[in-house]
């Protein structure tokens, strides 16, 4: 048994980072419950309401179709970027110049802001101008974001798979270069096929830097704002209105706060539950594999 | 502070947050946790059984806040009974 008592000492070090972080998240999510139990009208006429708004923000139909959306959205996104991020990543260049031409070029995606991509996507896709818009159009096809859901959803996924695959393709591609060329060599002397070392080899090694991808890629498109927002307001109607822009239409639109706090603690609670699933899920999978099965 | 608008419910919920983790600290201390497996599909050191207990107490609430119309504080019972028997068991 290990008996050692462990050095604290590093807790110490930490100590900067959480007061950095008890002012940047621990306080105002305080102040968030402190309103979402109150009607605060003004510095000195606030009402103690209970647990009325949790009620009303539980059985809201709006919300509830808006979160629906918000876990189909996410859910369809991380199916299409992992598998497609891995592939990217297996196929890239893996020396030499071309390596770095094409890191470079698939960065590109990731270094434009959020908003910027919005307005990039808004006029590609507008019949008139828009160079999709317009093909698609000529090409006989009735495609318009404005008016028809599907096509909103369509151009909205395809312009996050757009985006964001970049990242999940940068980490896969980082995690493949860290595996040892002696890996690769006992394939070859095994006459491993490609598809026994992608799953015996490649993706194991993969596993840390997936659980980051699934991880970082779950919890943004989870809190999507400003694309969707920029590229189709929410609309048709609300086919696009995801969680955060329903939060935000409430918050700043109409003020109503203490609803917006705690509708928006239910949903930093089930962002903190899934990720939590996703974490412990993936590090048990680790911890149960035998020693010499890789990772 | 007054920015913050406390209430006497929200003071007194952070402050049990606060004496819970206060309490686990003085406890590790005392006696450093062991993981340990119990009912629970994957293995857990004492922590990971508070924390999971939290996060089930507060959609114990929400469920009970939401979708039924029992006293929030047979929410809390339950909540209270879940955590003691995950600390003990899970």
């Amino acid at each position: 048994m290990n008996n050692k008592v462990p050095n604290n000492r590093a807790w110490l070090l930490v100590l900067p980072m959480l007061v950095l972080v008890a002012f940047s998240a621990i306080i105002p999510l305080m102040t968030v419950v402190n309103y979402s139990v109150q009607d605060v009208l003004g510095p000195n006429a606030r009402f103690f309401t209970g647990t009325e708004w949790f009620q009303s923000m539980l059985n809201d139909d709006a919300l509830q179709a808006a979160f629906l959306r918000q876990i189909s959205f996410s859910l369809i996104i991380l199916a299409i970027q992992i598998p497609l991020g891995i592939g990217i990543a297996l196929i890239m260049p893996k020396r030499g110049w071309q390596a770095s031409a094409v890191l470079i070029l698939i960065t590109l995606p990731l270094l434009i802001p959020w908003n910027v991509v919005g307005s990039i996507w808004q006029i590609f896709t507008r019949g008139d101008i828009g160079l999709m818009g317009w093909g698609l159009r000529e090409l006989g096809i009735n495609y318009n974001i404005t008016r028809n859901a599907g096509d909103a959803w369509a151009t909205i996924i395809l312009m996050d798979v757009w985006h964001w695959t970049p990242l999940v393709a940068m980490l896969c591609y980082s995690g493949l270069r860290s595996i040892p060329e002696a890996y690769y060599q006992a394939a070859r002397i095994d006459r491993a096929s490609k598809w026994a070392i992608f799953r015996y080899i490649q993706l194991p090694k993969l596993t840390n830097v997936l659980v980051i991808a699934v991880l970082l890629r779950f919890m943004h498109s989870f809190m999507i704002y400003a694309e969707p927002f920029v590229l189709t307001g929410g609309g048709p109607g609300s086919a696009t209105t995801f969680l955060s822009q329903s939060l935000t239409t409430m918050a700043v639109g109409q003020q109503d706060l203490g609803p917006s706090a705690a509708f928006s603690l239910i949903y930093f609670l089930v962002i903190l539950l899934v990720s939590w699933v996703f974490y412990t899920t993936i590090m048990n999978m680790q911890k149960d594999k035998p020693p010499h099965g890789g990772a | 502070m007054s920015w913050m608008v406390w209430t006497v419910p929200t003071a007194i919920f952070f402050s049990s947050i606060a004496a819970m983790l206060a309490g686990m600290t003085v406890w590790e201390i005392l006696s450093p946790t062991i993981e340990r497996k119990g009912f629970l599909p994957i293995a857990t050191t004492r922590g990971d059984r508070l924390f999971i207990s939290l996060l089930s107490a507060a959609f114990i609430h929400l469920g009970v806040i939401g979708f039924t119309s029992l006293s929030i504080w047979i929410a809390l019972a339950v909540s209270a009974v879940w955590l003691l028997v995950l600390m003990r068991w899970g």
